[in-house]
């Protein structure tokens, strides 16, 4: 194949993941939180179950004048979104689907995605500045600070999993999920890392993602009740479905990151090469829904943490208890 | 054409239209825009010589850390205050003028002896991948390596321990706002 097509095809996979995920994760949204605060949620839009009602969100955004404020500095406003959307966008690239349905298997692809989804930060920080709005500022800075001190334990937790599997590939540490980490007898037993040593460490992954993904239990930075909606106040439009997307797209990314790094990936215990070659993309969509599920599930239940407990919490109480996970495993990992 | 030659002058006009809106920006957030510009296609300049790891690091560390503090302290100080454009040291532009020619002068001539003079360089393909470059950073270049992550520590350290001083005299004071 071509360098051209097989560049198409590759650009058009990514999208699609991203894109279905996202429409997937917002609908799961709007229909899980209603039903947990007793309501029905979406019902009437496409016929059935209300399945169409992100598609008629998008469009009713895409339908609606795009504003940039008086005295708003208008090139980095109208870039900010995109910015936010490329640090999401960029970690599907190394997401492997099955042994084989990956876009690019980088053998850094952990280190990378966590690098690229460092833009995100930027993109925050840019639209809180720009949009000459003193409730957008307070909310990007807010978000920025926020972004900056959870990355830390999200980066330390994953450094954990490096030092265990032996590879930051994302391919390479679900492989290294798929040996055997018991047996009895002749049968060999294969766990995931959240059930080897890694359970501290996915606490910490989960936490921190949660928090960089802003949503609630941290959805300091766009508070509404304080903040109107903090950096995207004065967003309208399709600029505003970027954000929107961007959200519910670093939800995909994130459970699938923290699906192979902790939950086996594409593995399932008991199932052969040949079956994970055919149903991997099945499997690991499948954990990541659930993991998606599990971040729904606590924003409809947890009230929102103060600007002072969000920072002791990463400060004093994740970032030590990833370096001593970074410790204990690497500890384990020398003398086993 | 070859792919490799369209992607690297996309990146090399990206690079120096980067580096001079840097410059000639009037506001220091789009003048740091600018700088990140250059950052990222320098970036890619590193993948396409086969040194994904030090790209990564590039993005991760600039754009991810030093940018974000740049920014993050520039809207902290507000922009507006850095309006005067009036030069307080009267020899700067001289001065900047030879030191920037000086340094092309440099440039020009370490290109010249890399790229025109030496004989063609083979077989270095891989040369930033993650274990390489570990192998670099903690085998050969260890010693080095540990002495800096010491300086970096007391400096942290240090500036900490500045601030609680400099803050402790505010409070003795009685002039905090506190």
């Amino acid at each position: 194949m071509s360098f051209a097509v097989l560049l198409t095809v590759k650009v058009l996979a990514v999208l699609g993941l991203m894109l279905g995920g996202a429409l997937v994760v917002i609908y799961a949204e709007l229909k899980v939180g209603a039903h947990m605060q007793n309501r029905i949620g979406p019902y009437f839009a496409g016929g059935r179950f209300g399945w169409a009602q992100p598609f008629a969100d998008a469009l009713k955004f895409m339908q609606k004048e795009d504003l940039v404020p008086d005295g708003a500095d208008d090139r980095v406003y109208k870039l900010a979104p995109y910015v936010v959307l490329m640090g999401t966008i960029g970690v599907f690239v190394v997401l492997p689907l099955s042994p084989r349905f990956v876009a690019r298997d980088l053998d850094l692809g952990a280190f990378y995605a966590l690098a690229i989804s460092s833009l995100t930060t930027l993109g925050v920080l840019m639209a809180g500045w720009s949009s000459n709005n003193k409730y957008s500022l307070i909310g990007g800075l807010r978000a920025a600070a926020q972004l900056i001190a959870y990355e830390l334990p999200l980066v330390l937790a994953v450094v954990a999993v490096a030092i265990q599997a032996g590879t930051l590939s994302i391919s390479g540490i679900i492989e290294a999920q798929a040996a055997p980490a018991f047996s009895i007898g002749e049968l060999n037993v294969a766990l995931p890392y959240i059930l080897t040593g890694q359970i501290i460490g996915f606490a910490i992954f989960v936490v921190a993602s949660l928090a960089e993904l802003s949503r609630i239990p941290f959805d300091m930075p766009i508070a509404e009740s304080e903040l109107t909606m903090g950096f995207v106040t004065e967003y309208s439009s399709i600029r505003f479905a970027m954000f929107f997307l961007a959200e519910y797209a670093g939800m995909v990314s994130m459970s699938a990151l923290a699906t192979a790094f902790y939950l086996g990936g594409y593995q399932l215990p008991g199932l052969s090469a040949t079956a994970v070659e055919v149903l991997g993309p099945v499997i690991f969509i499948s954990k990541v829904f659930l993991l998606s599920f599990l971040f729904i599930w606590l924003r409809w239940t947890l009230p929102r943490f103060r600007e002072d407990q969000l920072q002791s919490l990463a400060w004093r109480w994740l970032i030590p208890a990833a370096l001593l996970n970074i410790a204990i495993t690497a500890t384990f990992k020398v003398v086993f | 054409m070859d792919v490799r030659v369209i992607i690297f002058v996309i990146f090399a006009i990206a690079a120096v239209a980067g580096a001079i809106s840097m410059v000639l920006a009037r506001n220091p957030v789009h003048s740091a825009f600018g700088l990140l510009m250059t950052m990222f296609a320098i970036a890619v300049f590193y993948i396409m010589n086969g040194a994904h790891f030090v790209a990564a690091l590039q993005i991760m560390i600039y754009a991810g850390a030093v940018m974000t503090l740049f920014l993050f302290v520039i809207m902290l100080v507000g922009v507006d205050t850095s309006d005067e454009a009036e030069e307080h040291i009267p020899y700067q532009r001289p001065l900047a003028m030879i030191l920037g020619s000086g340094l092309l002068i440099l440039i020009v001539a370490s290109g010249i002896q890399t790229w025109v003079n030496a004989a063609a360089q083979t077989g270095r393909g891989s040369l930033g991948t993650i274990e390489n470059v570990s192998d670099e950073l903690f085998g050969t270049w260890l010693l080095p390596f540990e002495a800096t992550i010491f300086l970096l520590t007391i400096a942290a350290v240090g500036t900490i321990g500045l601030a609680q001083f400099a803050f402790n005299l505010r409070v003795a004071s009685g002039d905090d706002d506190e």
